[in-house]
């Protein structure tokens, strides 16, 4: 993969937002981002396919038919072939594997595939309605206000019950004082200009039920972002084509998919074992263990689902992913960097485009382009991974990624 | 009858002004959470929102809907529990929906007084005029054979003077909400010496209901809010009238506004605030106050004059701010009234003169939006006006004497026993006037 973009995270937190004022729409985003990756290849000449990835937009903009933006984006990708996917929060990867396969199929040599979502056009009370979609509308009545909040605040309660409420909740917090501090060093992050000084001391807010749920506080959870997110797909033909040498790229070493029952609870709320069936097939295809990974992009739509990932990753035992975060590991100098410019909570979820974001990043990170949010990587461990989710641990992508 | 009883058919009168329509909101919420109580199901519940005006009344009922909306977008995680059982109702925004007529469904917009004839709890919001409201009173009163309860809106009249002339002692009580009621935290309650005790423990639990702050003021004109505010008003002006020796009377309007503003850390200057409640009002609140004030004379020939020139500030309907001392335009402070010229100076035109002669303030100061949010804001205050006390410019020594003005004002409403208590007169100015801090304390004398 070449040749990513980020726009902005749009939302609250940055600047410039105002809800009252008009802003950019989807077709903007994707303009964009889409924009960007193509002055990067040598235009839409080299591109044989497109691939957009988003959530819903037909509730968030009353907008279907999303690949019809492509020769909007540029004219010069008029009749080349283009489909939209979806697969909630897990549409970016779902977008990525899509190019992907087409590159493996040999259909394609350079796909262009582009993650967008624009959720800012409704209040947070009316965008919990359209995401719950994520889960099966069968248990909406009966659901929280706040549905996703609501099934997370479940796990969490469970987690705290089974291991411990305090330790998971300073957990959380340094989870999130995590995230802000790496937003920080990333100008497109929508927490990138967060001045508050205790974060930890913000994270440890008491949860309100009466006006949100039981056991989140707003901290925990990831950004209402407006954005897009794009990268191009090549085979080793098309990194030629777009002029790109190998050391610029990161190859993708392999990728686990897996699915579970929208209409199943989870057997146990203390796991999230879908990610962890994708993450076995995602290393056992890049032939690497944990160990070797140099960073991961993580899914943590919530605080509790950044520890859970922690463990389902086997980087600490059930039960312990609070002590291995308290501890430091998951920091951006600690053991694993995790979601090194924000993540979900700290860098924003523009839900369809997170996936793909999770790509740029590990991309940017691998070559050496990450600015102010650059880590170290190391000989020894040059592997990326990046683990997207769809609603509740159900559509599971993990991508394993090295230098080229 | 019970609490939820007492709810099924109440009369809002004045409806639609500026107090009214915030008390018919909050009683049309009220009374929505009582109905839609499961074992109230099978109960009739009337809001009968009785005003002169048509026209005012169809403007009303935009507002409530559009209020009833943003509470109902407020408090979605519990109206999902009210409205479990109705399986027809899925995602928030149908549940929202539903509330908002539910809500609506209560109320009924009226211009004949006979629709109240028939409610069992009456709120008077009509304007702050003791002869009207004794009329409108006694007239509900003597036809309407349920003996209803009254509780008024008034600011300043003595609830037993209107219990009194309106022939219904024991079931009046004063329940002052504060501008605007949907937004202020603070409700005043007044009980005459024959109030009965049932009304104020209604209305005790109907504040607490709605998570307002309730503080008792004794039966006296202006009470506690009132009571602070017009001396503090008078205070004010004849410091202005003062200033004239020295200045023009338009930049003494400004230095004073700017210094109560600014200086003291406050939401608006003195002379803005008289604006927004409206000088007319705050005429009519002197004359009433005036009576029973013996040692000291509650009365403003400026304010008379302003009105004998027809500048009266106030509201637009719209709750945009009319010219008054100032002239605003779009929220800001365009303009200052010259009585004498009979218009309005620019105030670009005064402010670099009169801001020289007033100095600075502290270094330490800060807007009031940053103070009131501080949480140590104790600690602020203390170090910002410990910082003014030795400081002699002349915004300075106005301040500290204002300060000390209404902290005096202060004390004197508890020593006069209008007030139970020095925290009582604090909360009233933190909550009802959105002061960051209280008028009784002890900034000014701290010791090293």
């Amino acid at each position: 993969m070449i040749a990513g973009y980020n726009t902005i995270s749009m939302g609250t937190g940055r600047k410039e937002f105002n809800p009252k004022k008009e802003r950019p729409g989807l077709e903007e985003y994707m303009k964009e981002a889409g924009q960007a990756v193509l002055g990067q290849i040598g235009g839409a000449a080299n591109v044989d396919e497109c691939v957009v990835g988003n959530f819903i937009a037909s509730r968030f903009n009353k907008q279907a038919n999303l690949a019809g933006f492509f020769p909007y984006i540029d004219e010069g990708l008029r009749y080349k072939p283009a489909i939209r996917v979806e697969g909630a929060c897990g549409t970016g990867a779902l977008a990525l594997v899509t190019g992907i396969r087409s590159i493996l199929a040999e259909t394609a040599d350079v796909a262009l595939v582009v993650g967008v979502e624009v959720q800012n056009t409704v209040k947070a009370i009316y965008g919990a309605d359209i995401l719950a979609a994520a889960g099966w509308f069968k248990e909406r009545k009966d659901g929280h206000a706040y549905f996703f909040p609501g099934k997370f605040s479940d796990r969490a309660g469970a987690y705290f019950e089974k291991f411990g409420r305090d330790k998971t909740r300073r957990a959380m917090a340094r989870w999130y004082r995590n995230a802000i501090e790496n937003a920080r060093l990333c100008p497109t992050a929508q927490e990138f200009t967060n001045r508050v000084e205790d974060l930890e001391a913000l994270g440890m807010t008491e949860p309100n039920p009466k006006s949100f749920v039981d056991n989140l506080n707003v901290y925990d959870c990831s950004k209402v972002s407006d954005g897009a997110s794009a990268i191009a797909i090549v085979s080793e033909e098309g990194l030629r084509r777009c002029g790109w040498k190998k050391e610029d790229a990161i190859e993708v070493m392999g990728f686990g998919q897996a699915e579970n029952d929208i209409t199943a609870a989870p057997a146990n709320l203390t796991v999230l074992d879908t990610t962890r069936a994708a993450l076995g097939k995602a290393f056992q295809q890049a032939g690497i263990n944990r160990e070797q990974l140099a960073t991961v992009e993580c899914h943590d739509c919530f605080t509790i689902a950044g520890i859970l990932a922690i463990e389902a990753l086997g980087f600490a035992k059930h039960g312990e992913g609070p002590d291995f975060v308290l501890a430091g590991n998951t920091s951006r100098t600690g053991v694993i960097p995790v979601n090194t410019t924000g993540g979900l909570i700290g860098w924003g979820h523009p839900t369809g485009a997170t996936g793909v974001h999770q790509a740029v990043t590990i991309w940017e990170q691998l070559t050496g382009r990450a600015g102010n949010a650059q880590i170290e990587i190391h000989a020894g461990k040059p592997f990326g991974l990046t683990i997207n989710m769809g609603g509740d641990d159900k559509t599971l992508v993990c991508i394993v990624y090295k230098k080229g | 009858m019970e609490h939820d009883d007492r709810f099924q058919n109440v009369t809002v009168v004045g409806a639609a002004g500026k107090m009214g329509s915030g008390i018919l909101l909050l009683t049309a919420l009220e009374m929505a959470d009582q109905r839609l109580k499961p074992e109230n199901t099978d109960k009739y519940y009337i809001l009968y929102a009785l005003d002169v005006s048509q026209k005012a009344l169809s403007g009303l009922m935009g507002y409530v809907r559009s209020q009833v909306l943003k509470a109902a977008e407020k408090k979605t995680v519990q109206l999902r529990k009210i409205y479990s059982h109705r399986r027809d109702l899925i995602e928030n925004s149908e549940i929202i929906d539903q509330y908002i007529n539910d809500v609506m469904s209560i109320i009924r917009p009226v211009t004949t007084i006979s629709s109240a004839y028939e409610s069992d709890l009456v709120f008077e919001a009509a304007s702050e005029n003791p002869e009207l409201k004794v009329r409108i009173l006694s007239d509900i009163d003597r036809n309407n054979p349920n003996k209803p309860w009254f509780f008024t809106n008034t600011s300043s009249i003595p609830i037993s003077y209107l219990e009194k002339e309106a022939g219904i002692e024991g079931r009046v009580l004063g329940v002052h909400f504060y501008n605007p009621p949907a937004v202020q935290k603070l409700v005043e309650v007044i009980k005459s010496d024959k109030t009965l005790p049932e009304l104020a423990d209604f209305a005790s639990k109907f504040i607490k209901n709605l998570r307002k702050i309730e503080v008792p003021s004794n039966d006296f004109a202006g009470f506690i809010g009132n009571g602070h505010f017009m001396r503090d008003a008078i205070h004010g002006m004849n410091v202005a009238v003062k200033l004239t020796s020295e200045v023009s009377f338009p930049e003494a309007v400004y230095m004073v506004n700017k210094v109560s503003q600014d200086f003291l850390i406050r939401p608006m200057g003195i002379f803005q605030l008289i604006d927004y409640v409206g000088i007319d009002v705050c005429q009519y609140i002197m004359k009433v106050m005036h009576p029973y004030v013996k040692d000291e004379d509650i009365h403003s020939p400026l304010l008379d004059k302003y009105l004998e020139l027809g500048v009266k500030g106030g509201q637009n309907s719209d709750g945009s701010q009319k010219d008054g001392f100032l002239k605003y335009e779009k929220g800001r402070i365009s303009g200052v009234y010259d009585p004498d010229r009979k218009e309005y100076v620019p105030v670009n035109e005064l402010a670099a003169v009169c801001d020289t002669l007033l100095g600075e303030p502290p270094a330490s100061v800060v807007p009031w939006k940053i103070a009131v949010a501080n949480p140590k804001k104790d600690e602020f205050f203390k170090a910002y006006f410990k910082d003014m006390i030795n400081m002699d410019t002349k915004g300075a020594l106005m301040a500290k004497a204002y300060l000390l003005r209404s902290k005096e004002i202060g004390e004197k409403l508890v020593s006069d026993k209008v007030a139970f208590s020095e925290k009582d007169v604090n909360t009233v100015l933190l909550t009802g006037f959105f002061h960051a801090y209280g008028p009784i304390n002890n900034y000014l004398t701290q010791e090293d």
